[in-house]
């Protein structure tokens, strides 16, 4: 096949023509990887389809798509031509995903690496589209579905939630109660010490972890205004009350389970599981490590308790995944009729149907299908009067995973050498946050 | 870039009607052969070049030109240049020139740069040290014509087959600090007795070389046994001849003559200790204690961070270690082929 398309049919075959027609092949080996690296399905201007580059490459929330989709083609009679990429894949390839021919529609998500693509030009403003979905959603999604320039960009779709989870058979056991401020919280840990648990779970091989402990003890500590400058570049990494943030997690830490940095979230995971730790604080996409019924019952969580009385518990740190349109798609009516879809509640619950680790972004969404952690997670969501993303997506990527990752590792395993650590994240960021 | 009728042959003239006046170089019996018959019949001997011949000879020269053109020396040249700017990957436009702002920032504040460093060359000492000898025994051992040999050369060949990722995933099972082996043989999975063979700094970069040894070795066992082979066996006779024992024969005789062995040995360590990667990144990512320049290099520029000027310039610094080091090899082997 290779030699045939270099030209004239080929005569007897003797070594030169061989060697010619692997030298072909090499050719063209070499450039269909270069061909195929541009992405895209390469589906022409067709009225009736919609290509969408999905990053729901694990079974679950795969099929569950799939199912909204089907209800939209079902609904409108426009198919759409799914390209699913694995979820870390697509994510590290995003940069030249964007630049090269991408799909109609794209996963990705709310907040500061939105606006990111945005303000580059690489996605296209849907305001059309929030018009009439507009009413489908709370005052905190709306703001996280604008660009910085105050267009809409995003139609968001489900919400994880970060919290202290904890397995309600074993509170009940030791008669634990649920802290609700920092002295309860601190006592709680030295009285699961004593009883012979690990009180927190805490696994950071995998650097991010450690990231959504940070966001909790600072937004606490200073606030959802601070922390928002801190993630902007704004406010600085010495600030006393960085420090203080940083004091008080020092304060817990012995209480977290020992060899973090070579542990990995799923192993953490494990020891919630097992009843060997009191609790555990992460996504509430830990629940899928709840693999056995009775267990994914008896999970439950508390929100992060309180610090400073003036913030109270009023944050709550729920990254939130959506579409977003990319910056010329091939078939933009159908595109917008595809968003304006995945923004009412019906797609929403076909959704959070299959995938009960998760919560709807719409507050129209029906819950009455929720699980009871599902219907805890919604109720707090919507209670929050702030909404963060997560450290890696309210603030630059290359900051967060080539500065803050190793440094917060490094606090984990010696909370001592705080000050020049702090110094030194100081330091860094000012380059960062100086290159456009 | 596409076949040009003379590459690779002085004769290429010779096929083509209307220069078949121009005699072939070599053999003046060819001045008097009739022509027709020369371009009907290439005979045995003459290796006259059709213009088929040319154009695979071009193909065939051309093409890993190209690719070796496109592939090695323009990007290399490219990210020499872009170390000098900052560039978050998104359009050329956004490319701007910073002079030595990278390096500058690359040495004064980058908390993980000297820490790679000294990883790296950490990395080629114990190699050298370790992996080394023991392989050189090995493979003397196995010379030796014991029985089962070939079944202990597979056994200690066969880290060397699999793949560096594959040897950093079972690595970092043995190593997991709650259900690995280590920590299960020896009890320290409990709280109070952790021992963190992948997290610790103390540890960790010693537990990845453990791991790095034990391919090492059997890759130098190869090489060596290679060598040993091509030792004259008159050598060993004459040795014992003279009275010498084992060790002596070995000293004095053999492993001097396995001087070019030991020249591929040291090459093939230098350059595995300036590209280990895949070990490290998928055994932890390279975190505190294991921090190597390749894994830099990634975390700066896959991925979302795309700060692909700051991590050309740690890929420059990458780049001239390499150079320190293979130049002189270069001009030491060239200057003795040259005395040869």
């Amino acid at each position: 096949m290779h030699s045939s398309s270099l030209g004239r049919p080929m005569p007897a075959a003797s070594r030169r023509t061989v060697l010619r027609g692997i030298g072909g092949a090499a050719v063209l080996g070499a450039g269909i990887p270069l061909l195929s690296a541009c992405g895209g399905s390469g589906t022409a201007a067709d009225p009736k389809t919609v290509s969408l580059g999905s990053n729901a490459s694990d079974a679950v929330p795969k099929k569950a798509f799939a199912e909204i989709y089907a209800a939209f083609t079902k609904q409108s009679g426009i198919t759409v031509d799914v390209n699913t990429k694995d979820h870390n894949t697509f994510q590290e390839q995003i940069n030249s995903y964007l630049q090269g021919t991408p799909d109609d529609v794209f996963n990705w998500f709310a907040g500061y690496r939105m606006q990111f693509f945005a303000a580059k030009k690489l996605a296209t403003p849907i305001d059309d589209v929030w018009q009439k979905i507009g009413g489908n959603f709370p005052e905190a999604m709306k703001a996280l579905s604008k660009g910085a320039d105050g267009k809409y960009y995003f139609v968001p779709i489900s919400t994880s939630l970060w919290g202290v989870f904890y397995r309600k058979s074993v509170f009940q056991q030791y008669g634990y109660e649920v802290p609700t401020t920092w002295d309860q919280l601190v006592a709680l840990c030295k009285q699961m010490k004593k009883d012979g648990l690990v009180p927190f779970a805490f696994g950071d091989k995998d650097a991010w972890p450690a990231l959504g402990t940070f966001d909790q003890i600072n937004f606490r500590t200073n606030g959802y205004d601070f922390h928002v400058e801190l993630m902007a570049g704004k406010a600085s990494w010495t600030d006393a009350k960085v420090r203080t943030a940083f004091d008080h997690w020092a304060e817990i830490l012995p209480y977290h389970q020992e060899g973090a940095v070579g542990r990995t979230w799923q192993d953490a995971a494990q020891t919630l599981i097992s009843k060997k730790a009191g609790m555990y604080l992460f996504g509430s996409f830990v629940a899928q490590q709840f693999t056995n019924k009775a267990d994914l019952d008896d999970l439950d969580f508390f929100a992060f308790p309180e610090i400073n009385s003036a913030y109270g518990q009023d944050t709550v740190e729920a990254p939130t995944d959506g579409f977003m349109l990319s910056k010329a798609p091939k078939n933009k009516a159908g595109a917008l009729k595809l968003l304006e879809f995945l923004g009412t509640p019906e797609a929403e619950q076909i959704y959070l149907k299959s995938d009960p680790s998760l919560v709807a972004a719409s507050n129209k969404a029906d819950t009455s299908s929720y699980t009871a952690l599902q219907k805890k997670a919604y109720e707090t969501i919507s209670g929050a009067k702030h909404l963060t993303q997560f450290m890696d997506r309210d603030s630059r990527p290359d900051f967060t995973s080539t500065v803050m990752q190793p440094a917060l590792q490094k606090f984990v395993r010696d909370p001592k050498g705080v000050d020049s650590l702090l110094a030194s994240i100081e330091r860094q960021k000012k380059t960062i946050f100086a290159s456009a | 870039m596409t076949a040009t009728p003379n590459t690779g042959t002085g004769t290429g003239t010779t096929s083509t009607p209307g220069t078949a006046a121009v005699p072939p170089p070599g053999n003046p019996k060819n001045v008097t052969t009739d022509q027709a018959k020369r371009l009907r019949a290439p005979l045995g001997h003459r290796r006259l070049l059709t213009r088929r011949d040319r154009v695979t000879l071009g193909l065939m020269a051309g093409v890993p030109t190209i690719l070796h053109v496109a592939l090695v020396w323009v990007t290399a040249l490219a990210s020499i240049a872009l170390a000098f700017t900052t560039w978050d990957g998104i359009g050329f436009d956004s490319i701007k020139w910073v002079g030595l702002d990278n390096f500058k920032e690359l040495f004064t504040n980058n908390p993980q740069f000297w820490p790679a460093v000294e990883h790296n060359v950490v990395w080629f000492v114990v190699l050298i040290l370790i992996p080394t000898p023991l392989g050189l025994f090995l493979a003397v051992q196995l010379d030796k014509k014991i029985r089962f040999s070939k079944v202990y050369q597979t056994a200690f060949f066969l880290p060397v087959v699999l793949s560096m990722a594959v040897i950093g995933f079972v690595w970092q099972l043995v190593y997991n600090p709650d259900t690995g082996l280590i920590n299960n043989l020896i009890g320290a999975n409990e709280p109070g007795h952790y021992i963190d063979w992948i997290g610790d700094p103390d540890l960790n970069l010693w537990s990845v070389l453990i791991a790095a040894s034990w391919r090492h070795t059997g890759y130098m066992m190869i090489l060596y046994l290679a060598g040993l082979k091509g030792v004259d066996p008159a050598l060993r006779e004459a040795s014992s001849l003279d009275g010498a024992n084992e060790w002596q024969t070995f000293r004095n005789v053999i492993f001097p003559t396995l001087r070019p062995t030991n020249t591929v040995v040291l090459v093939v360590t230098i350059i595995e200790a300036l590209r280990a990667f895949d070990l490290v990144f998928v055994f932890n990512k390279g975190a505190e204690g294991t921090e190597l320049l390749s894994i830099l290099v990634t975390n700066n520029i896959i991925g979302e961070s795309s700060r692909i000027g700051y991590g050309s310039a740690i890929a420059v610094v990458l780049l001239v270690i390499s150079l320190a080091v293979i130049i002189p090899y270069l001009i030491a082997t060239f200057r003795k082929e040259r005395r040869a």
